[in-house]
């Protein structure tokens, strides 16, 4: 009989532990959930705070609020403002923030906040319409020094870009451009520049950027000047003419108008403070995982309760990738073959000493009782069910003596499972009557010693953090597990079993 | 304390309990066969079929209400070996040689009450001692009483010969003999001696006691090596037929040479252990090869057995 080929089987192990890997990555990609625990991200905390003087009558404020700010992702907004009514509105593809209120007089303050993490992926969406230039008009003699500076801009540059860098260059006061005199005046600037390119055929707008930095209070927007190329908007330092934004400028202000309008209030003034935080990024993936397509794919959508059985659940592969290593390739002799996962389990609620403590000293008095059953003649299952109540009552005295000992540890003895503590006594009471005590130690041991490498392993904080947050990547414990099906050499511990053979060679 | 390198274990050709469980039982051995083997009683009326014989049948006890009754018709009994239908591995048997007044005298020479038999079968139908704790059957049979020429070298018990056979052939054999470590057992892991058979002739090849080499009985301090099996061939042949009558294709076939009856099959094994090739002092994988590299197999177990001996004359 020739056997069978193992390519297909291998193949598709292959295919398991890919996809178990390969859905991992892409989560944490897309969800930005973190590989280790621990991991920080920063997060900056922008307070908009609008000043006004309320002159008795029904107020509406509105203020613009950032959309799709380039290079950020926005976590969280609210306001804080008493007594007023607040919404966000969308209006043709600009976001305000309203607030309103009947009667308002003296001095006023609102409060908006956003949660931004800086994130380099993010950029605008494309508009839906094409921006059109507008059409700008000038007076004579302007009319003839903004002809001749953007014929002088145009004659020196080929794109929108070199274009708009070229013609920031000629409008410094520094430049030889001698009608750059006559039309800049300090406020008008940017405005200027923003209508002359549209003069020149070349869609563009002013935004207002606010420079990040940590813990600054009562700053102000600075404005940029932004051009769309045909297929997205550029921003230029309108002063330097350096293309793109800097690193850390949030652009609060895009495609609005205005920033703030105030009806039914004076002096009306914005103003930003900020502050930059650090939170946990699986923190930070949990609440965006509801937002996101690939959310529904992960376990925070449980309720808590559940998500905290599935914390423990999800471990139990893990320990059963240890328990068939230590059988399968170890040779490790163990007394049922998962009972060593369910103490481990166990130990993961006591702790490991005064697990493994209450563990011994109740198989130990158990086995003492199991004893004296013997000797009463029952049936088996009648037996077992004594011995169940008893390991009942044990624990319960192990408890209480402990408690009363003044050590709280006494009572997790509760934490193992009493059914399956009951037939480990059963058998190693059999054990111990045909095989003798010492194979009831070595299978004793054995269990012990897959439990605690169980636990060590279930126990670190990233393994609960990886088989929760990834649960994906037990595709990769199973295909390791039935990898190991079909190991087919030698045992660890048949290298010390046959080694008489020596003598044979 | 010492380690074996694998590639040497390789070399020599020593089957281990993954590839046993993979490649020979898990491949050859149909689950649906598995019943047949574990249940004692199965085994016995399905080998019956092909001429196998088995220790007389005396009483199988299948409820709880038969035990009470079970002293009545022991009383006709002199010896009498119990074992559950389902155990493994020789546990839970329990085999009476004699009667003390209301005594009952075990292998071992101790003497039980007839309340600790009761216990015992009650065990049994429990599923004590059954493969997966089912519910199970005491089977009662007729004490086997083996031939003085073996008999005198084991310790108490009876000597059995475990050969395994795969595919019909019989591959490697051995004697097992009780120890006073081993508690009057046959069970090579409880210190019972095991004595590789040469399966061309029958005779010892080399004996291992807890898988060291030995020269003596430790109890009967007998040399082992002078061990010869008598009617060789037919044990063969038997053991080889027993692939016709379950099937599996890798098993254990434990046969006991009795006084009156001559050769008997104790039980089969459809997951024989390892230990024999420690007791040979060679490696399975050889011969399990050469038997898989068979292209005409032999139809009849007396060609098997035949093969066997003449191929398999230890010289591999």
């Amino acid at each position: 009989m020739t056997s069978r080929s193992r390519i297909p089987f291998y193949f598709a192990i292959l295919l398991l532990i890919a996809a178990g890997i390969s859905i991992a990555v892409w989560r944490h990609v897309e969800l930005r959930i973190p590989w280790f625990t621990g991991e920080q991200q920063p997060v900056w905390m922008v307070e908009a705070r609008i000043d006004f003087t309320g002159t008795g009558e029904p107020v509406l404020a509105s203020m613009n609020i950032p959309d799709q700010p380039p290079g950020f992702r926005i976590i969280s907004e609210q306001a804080a403002s008493p007594g007023y009514g607040f919404s966000i509105v969308e209006d043709s593809g600009e976001r305000r923030a309203e607030w309103s209120k009947r009667d308002v007089s003296g001095a006023q303050t609102l409060y908006f906040k956003v949660q931004l993490v800086p994130d380099e992926q993010i950029q605008p969406d494309r508009p839906r319409q094409q921006p059109k230039p507008e059409p700008a008009f000038w007076e004579e003699p302007q009319a003839t020094a903004v002809e001749e500076l953007l014929q002088q801009a145009a004659a020196r540059s080929s794109t929108p870009e070199s274009m708009t860098r070229e013609l920031i260059k000629l409008l410094q006061p520094d430049s030889s451009a001698q009608n750059t005199t006559l039309l800049v005046s300090n406020d008008n600037y940017i405005n200027l520049l923003n209508r002359m390119l549209n003069h020149a055929g070349i869609p563009a707008r002013t935004a207002d950027g606010l420079a990040l930095e940590d813990a600054r209070r009562r700053q102000q927007l600075r404005p940029f000047l932004q051009i769309y190329d045909g297929n997205k908007w550029l921003t230029f330092n309108p002063r330097t003419a350096e293309q793109g934004l800097p690193e850390n400028v949030l652009l609060w202000r895009q495609a609005a108008t205005s920033l703030l309008d105030v009806v039914g209030g004076d002096d009306s003034e914005v103003s930003f403070s900020m502050l930059r935080q650090t939170v946990p990024a699986l923190q930070l993936a949990q609440a965006q995982s509801a937002e996101n397509g690939l959310g529904f794919l992960s376990l925070y959508q449980l309720p808590i309760e559940e998500q905290g059985m599935f914390r423990m659940l999800l471990l139990l592969p893990l320990g059963a990738l240890v328990v068939a290593f230590m059988r399968i390739v170890v040779g490790i002799r163990t007394s049922g073959t998962f009972m060593p996962i369910l103490i481990a389990v166990a130990f993961v609620q006591t702790t490991l000493i005064p697990g493994l403590i209450a563990f011994v000293s109740v198989v130990a008095i158990g086995l003492l009782m199991r004893g004296y059953l013997s000797s009463l003649n029952l049936l088996l299952v009648s037996r077992i069910s004594a011995l169940i109540i008893l390991v009942i009552f044990i624990t319960a005295g192990l408890s209480i003596v402990g408690y009363q000992m003044g050590f709280n540890t006494g009572m997790t003895v509760t934490f193992f499972p009493m059914v399956i503590i009951a037939w480990t006594i059963e058998r190693m009471s059999i054990l111990w009557e045909e095989e003798g005590a010492r194979e009831v130690f070595v299978q004793g041991a054995g269990s012990l010693f897959v439990a605690v490498c169980a636990f060590l392993l279930m126990s670190a904080p990233l393994a609960e953090h990886l088989t929760f947050n990834f649960p994906e990547l037990h595709f990769v414990v199973l295909g390791l597990i039935l990898l190991m099906g079909q190991y087919t050499g030698y045992k660890l511990s048949e290298l010390r079993r046959f080694h008489p053979m020596k003598a044979y060679d | 304390m010492g380690w074996i390198s694998p590639f040497k274990l390789n070399q020599l050709g020593m089957l281990n309990m993954n590839r046993r469980n993979v490649d020979y039982i898990a491949r050859y051995n149909s689950r649906a066969s598995y019943p047949l083997v574990d249940n004692k009683l199965k085994t016995k009326l399905v080998v019956a079929e092909y001429d196998v014989r088995t220790p007389r049948l005396l009483q199988v006890v299948r409820q709880q209400h038969e035990i009470p009754h079970f002293r009545q018709i022991a009383d006709d009994l002199t010896g009498f070996a119990i074992k559950p239908a389902k155990g493994s591995g020789g546990k839970g048997i329990t085999v009476i040689t004699g009667r003390d007044g209301d005594e009952y005298i075990k292998a071992s020479g101790a003497r039980v009450p007839s309340a600790y038999l009761e216990r015992h079968l009650s065990n049994i139908l429990a599923g004590l001692y059954s493969l997966a704790g089912t519910p199970d059957v005491a089977v009662v049979e007729n004490l086997v009483e083996s031939i003085p020429g073996l008999a005198r070298y084991s310790y108490q018990g009876v000597p059995d010969i475990r050969i395994v056979v795969f595919q019909g052939y019989p591959v490697m054999a051995m004697l097992r003999l009780a120890t006073k470590a081993s508690d009057g057992k046959a069970n090579l892991h409880q210190g019972a001696v095991g004595v590789g058979l040469n399966i061309a002739n029958g005779h010892g090849l080399n004996a291992v006691q807890f898988n060291r080499p030995i020269l003596l009985h430790p109890d009967t301090g007998l040399a082992l090596e002078n061990i010869v099996i008598d009617d060789w061939q037919e044990m063969l042949v038997m053991a080889s037929r027993c692939y016709e009558a379950t099937g599996l294709g890798y098993m254990g076939v434990d046969l006991v040479v009795d006084v009156n009856e001559g050769p008997l099959l104790l039980e089969l094994n459809a997951r024989p252990g390892l230990a024999i090739q420690m007791a040979n002092g060679r490696g399975l994988l050889p011969r399990l090869r050469q038997i898989e590299a068979i292209r005409k197999p032999h139809f009849t177990p007396e060609e098997r057995a035949a093969f066997a001996m003449e191929t398999f004359a230890s010289s591999i």
